[in-house]
């Protein structure tokens, strides 16, 4: 169950400011029904460019029905430059807080707001800017950077809360964490170099793993292995110990000792065990 | 305010007579069933009567009946025994709508030297049987189907199924958790090898659930300890949960011998009258083919978390298949799977009943539910586009 704070209730179970402004002098809609949610927000203004009105229709959970009705609150007796200055991190503010999950909810409010202002002023739709790199949620690399930058944003999981993106086939995971890691000014570490080992390098690194990383685990649990011979890409091992009555040692040999010298020494070993 | 509790899917009220049976062992017959002195013995008399009246529901052997934590690790226990006992085979199948319990480990061993099929549904949730069959071959080492979905309440074909299965000797594993206890099962009858259940789904307590492996399947345990279980299952014995779900079961057996229609009568009624009530709305699942207990409901245009939550301030529990409930942003993989267009996916709520559920209950729910529904679509900025 979501911690919503009271006022998020209250704004959910008595919306105020629904409807339809039929002579409104800005739209903005936002969202859409495949992505479970979506907000359209109409605003009215007075002869000196205050907001007399606005109103909404949100589809979507209750903390975004919550953020749509908070957002029109906030905006009546505003001039569209103090409108403007509205962000996301305001809406929810104004609610309680929200759930990190939720903050996309808000985010949603913000959209609606600028899409508004930018009908009233006659500026044409803005072209979707960017390079989308979510493609679920249809969400541009611009949009991810000016969420991280102005959320402060350090993860993936961040992103997602905020914007949506890389919340579906999570594709794009690692295209989000490169504009993470751009925007905290951080250098991407260069893809590991494939390095060619000679069978005597491989053999040496392999002995040298197995001693350093995977006998001291094995010996946790009373078990031990020894190396038997490596065969081009294959790791003969003969499992001593505990290990060798162990019916989960066959887990042990392809889940641990195979990954690990997969991880540390050459991506293609396979390791096979010896019976004695 | 009372609780109208409608998701029994998700679990179910301990029953008073599960309770009372469960109690004294607490802190009367607190022994250690596996000790030498009486007092220890007498829990263990209790032990084998649960384990006796779990197999009696089944149509099983008490010996077949090994007791576990919960349906999660009655799951993983027969897949991962299957898998380290046919070290030579590595392809392993599935539904696309499992439970993550069967679901996720499945990915993992995906992601760990075997070869895996999910077999899609159709529209209703009905499985691909054809996609089923031809995808088995002498490399396949294990199938696990459940034999009832935990949202959309399709029942799926397991004895046809068994049959095929049982000529090609692969191993036949069944998630039953949402199964057992809501229909009769016979395994005399059926050939399958493995099956799982869970307590607090059949008004037993949590924490408990049991695995049957018919005699004669090749076993490895997970839990690798003590000799309990025969050594298949080590740690001691969660003695009261279990005589919890013993009890529980053979209430499930005397309620089935009945046939008793009551929980169909009232889900019907729920369905057909919201149905009636609220246009645009659809049955998600094949009809004919459905738990007696369980219907999901697609509101189009309006979004799951906020009937839930509308919901709940009238005291009705109920459940959905929306993202927004999960904290995921896409809603059930068993919805989209089935090919639940997003107009209807988001906006899915489950009710699942149990005996306990009262006629008033259900007429209260008819009352408050569609004035819920058109609030929310007045809300909507799709409603009136369509209307």
């Amino acid at each position: 169950m979501w911690e919503y704070t009271n006022k998020v209730k209250d704004h959910f179970l008595n919306p105020r400011n629904v409807g339809v402004i039929e002579d409104a002098d800005g739209i903005g809609e936002v969202g859409s029904l495949a992505c479970g949610d979506a907000l359209t927000l109409y605003v009215k203004l007075d002869e000196n460019e205050r907001i007399k009105d606005a109103k909404f229709q949100t589809f979507g959970c209750a903390s975004a029905i919550a953020s749509s009705s908070a957002l029109t609150e906030m905006l009546k007796g505003l001039t569209l430059e103090e409108a403007e200055k509205i962000t996301n991190e305001n809406i929810a503010d104004f609610l309680g807080g929200l759930p990190k999950e939720k903050m996309h909810c808000s985010v949603m409010g913000r959209d609606a707001l600028e899409k508004a202002i930018s009908n009233y002023r006659g500026e044409a739709e803005k072209k979707i800017e960017g390079e989308i790199v979510c493609e679920c949620f249809g969400i541009t690399d611009l949009e991810i950077e000016r969420a991280v930058r102005e959320n402060a944003l350090k993860t993936i999981e961040d992103v997602t809360h905020y914007v949506k993106a890389g919340g579906g086939c999570e594709s794009c995971h690692e295209k989000i964490q490169e504009i993470i890691d751009t925007s905290l000014g951080k250098e991407r570490p260069a893809k590991k170099k494939v390095i060619r080992l000679t069978n005597i390098q491989k053999i040496k690194l392999i002995e040298e793993t197995l001693e350093r990383e995977i006998k001291p685990a094995l010996k946790k649990d009373g078990g031990d292995i020894e190396l038997v011979d490596v065969d081009g890409n294959n790791v003969l091992v003969k499992l001593q110990g505990t290990c060798a009555t162990c019916s989960a040692s066959q887990i042990t040999l392809k889940h641990y000792v195979e990954s690990k010298l997969r991880e540390l020494v050459a991506p293609e070993l396979l390791v096979e065990e010896v019976q004695s | 305010m009372n609780e109208i509790y409608v998701d029994n899917n998700a679990t179910t009220q301990v029953s008073p007579e599960v309770l009372e049976e469960m109690l004294p062992y607490f802190n009367e017959f607190y022994g250690n069933p596996s000790s030498m002195h009486t007092f220890g013995g007498k829990v263990e008399h209790k032990i084998t009567e649960a384990r006796a009246r779990i197999a009696s529901l089944l149509g099983a052997s008490p010996e077949e009946i090994i007791f576990t934590s919960c349906g999660t690790e009655s799951d993983s226990t027969a897949i991962r025994s299957v898998i380290l006992s046919n070290p030579d085979k590595k392809h392993i199948l599935t539904s696309r709508v499992e439970h993550p319990a069967v679901k996720n480990l499945y990915e993992y061993l995906s992601k760990n030297g075997y070869r895996v099929t999910f077999v899609p549904v159709d529209r209703k949730g009905r499985l691909d049987l054809d996609y089923l069959y031809e995808n088995l071959s002498d490399d396949t080492a294990l199938i696990s189907i459940m034999w009832a979905n935990n949202e959309s309440g399709v029942i799926f074909p397991i004895e046809e199924i068994s049959k095929v299965v049982r000529e090609k000797g692969i191993v036949f594993h069944t998630d039953a958790v949402q199964a057992v206890g809501k229909f009769p099962i016979d395994l005399k009858a059926i050939d399958i090898d493995m099956l799982s259940l869970s307590g607090h789904k059949l008004h037993g307590p949590k924490g408990v659930g049991a695995l049957y492996v018919r005699r004669g399947t090749k076993y490895t345990p997970f839990m690798i300890g003590g000799h309990q279980e025969k050594g298949r299952r080590g740690g001691t014995e969660n003695v009261a949960s279990i005589i919890g779900l013993g009890k529980a079961c053979e209430l499930a057996a005397a309620y089935l011998s009945d046939n008793n229609n009551q929980v169909k009568q009232l889900r019907d009624k729920l369905e057909n009258e919201i149905l009636k009530r609220v246009p645009n709305t659809i049955i998600n699942g094949d009809r004919n083919h459905r738990l007696p207990n369980t219907t999901s409901i697609a509101f189009e245009y309006v979004e799951g978390e906020s009937i839930l939550l509308m919901m709940d301030e009238f005291g009705i529990c109920a459940s959905s298949g929306s993202a927004c409930t999960s904290g995921s942003l896409e809603p059930s993989h068993v919805l989209r799977a089935m090919g639940v267009p997003f107009t209807a996916a988001h906006g899915s709520v489950r009710f699942s009943l149990s005996k306990y559920n009262t006629e008033e209950e259900i007429d209260f729910i008819i009352e408050k539910l569609p004035p819920i529904i058109e609030r929310l679509r007045e809300l909507s900025p799709f409603w009136k586009k369509i209307k």
